[in-house]
């Protein structure tokens, strides 16, 4: 039942996202930007993929209902804009005087759920100079194309994180597990 | 008029680094060095230039009272997510396929994934 409402109630807010500026003078009733048609339609829809969906959407637990860990993600939005403008100048000067010294480098973030390595990942590709290229599935291990690969990086194997991608893990453990 | 110059700024700063990423793709030497420029600039300069577009709709919205602002502003942050969830799936789709049929990084110092152990979760070639 709950994952029926929320997988409802995250349908319904993604078809009003995608829906705005439907108000108009020929319709009956006009909610600040969508026209009632537009919405009790949107109703509708939602509650019948809600009925189809809701086993995949949500899986097992619900640990993300929790508002602190939205807010925690919001703070962390910030952390990561503030990284990924320090890696994009990094970048830019790499792409201007083009010195280069690429690899692939092995990282541990030692994070357990696949929510809490999609999250790592996809923060690491978009921040430039580094780039997933593949993980392994059995001990969420990820490798890494690093523009720039650090001579006092490669002493210690499997590479630190905060070498490869500052603090990160620590933000996605708090986010996710 | 102070709002036209922060959108103007805004707008000068991401064009600038969607010029960078151009620039990145002609200059780096293989396909992984021109993801980096290809894919991961062209976001940092498409969330300015959407940012831009935001303080257009909010501008035309709170100020000249106009609802179809406060819809564009929300139209361009669904685009704007958009981007920022599909462009790393896409890149790291690229970039494992790129290893799997066998490029090699140039110019690499270090290559860790060609030691990968085989996965239970792999299929089978």
């Amino acid at each position: 039942m709950v994952a029926f409402v929320i997988t409802t109630i995250v349908c319904f807010i993604t078809y009003l996202l995608l829906t705005t500026g439907t108000a108009n003078n020929s319709s009956m009733v006009n909610l600040w930007l969508w026209s009632i048609e537009e919405i009790i339609l949107g109703l509708i829809l939602s509650i019948i993929v809600g009925i189809i969906a809701r086993k995949i959407f949500i899986k097992k637990s619900i640990r993300m209902l929790n508002p602190v860990r939205w807010f925690i993600f919001i703070g962390y939005l910030f952390y990561f804009f503030y990284e990924m403008a320090k890696a994009n100048f990094d970048v830019a000067y790499r792409v201007i005087t083009g010195k280069i010294n690429p690899g692939i480098v092995k990282i541990s973030p030692d994070l357990k759920t696949d929510l809490g390595t999609t999250m790592l990942a996809n923060s690491i590709t978009l921040t430039p100079g580094t780039l997933t290229v593949d993980v392994d599935e059995d001990c969420n291990d990820l490798y890494i194309h690093w523009i720039n690969v650090k001579k006092e990086a490669l002493e210690k194997k499997p590479v630190d994180c905060k070498y490869v991608c500052a603090g990160f893990p620590k933000w996605v453990r708090r986010i996710a597990e | 008029m102070w709002f036209e110059i922060i959108m103007y700024i805004l707008l000068a700063i991401g064009v600038f680094f969607n010029l960078l990423a151009g620039a990145g793709l002609l200059r780096f030497p293989d396909v992984y060095t021109r993801l980096h420029a290809g894919t991961k600039c062209t976001t940092f300069g498409s969330i300015f230039i959407c940012g831009s577009v935001i303080l257009l709709g909010l501008k035309a919205w709170l100020f000249n009272g106009n609802d179809g602002g406060a819809s564009l502003a929300l139209h361009t942050g669904v685009a704007l997510a958009a981007i920022l969830l599909t462009n790393p799936t896409g890149a790291h789709a690229i970039a494992r396929a790129a290893h799997r049929s066998g490029v090699k990084p140039a110019q690499a110092v270090i290559d860790e994934l060609e030691k990968k152990p085989e996965s239970k979760y792999e299929v089978k070639k």
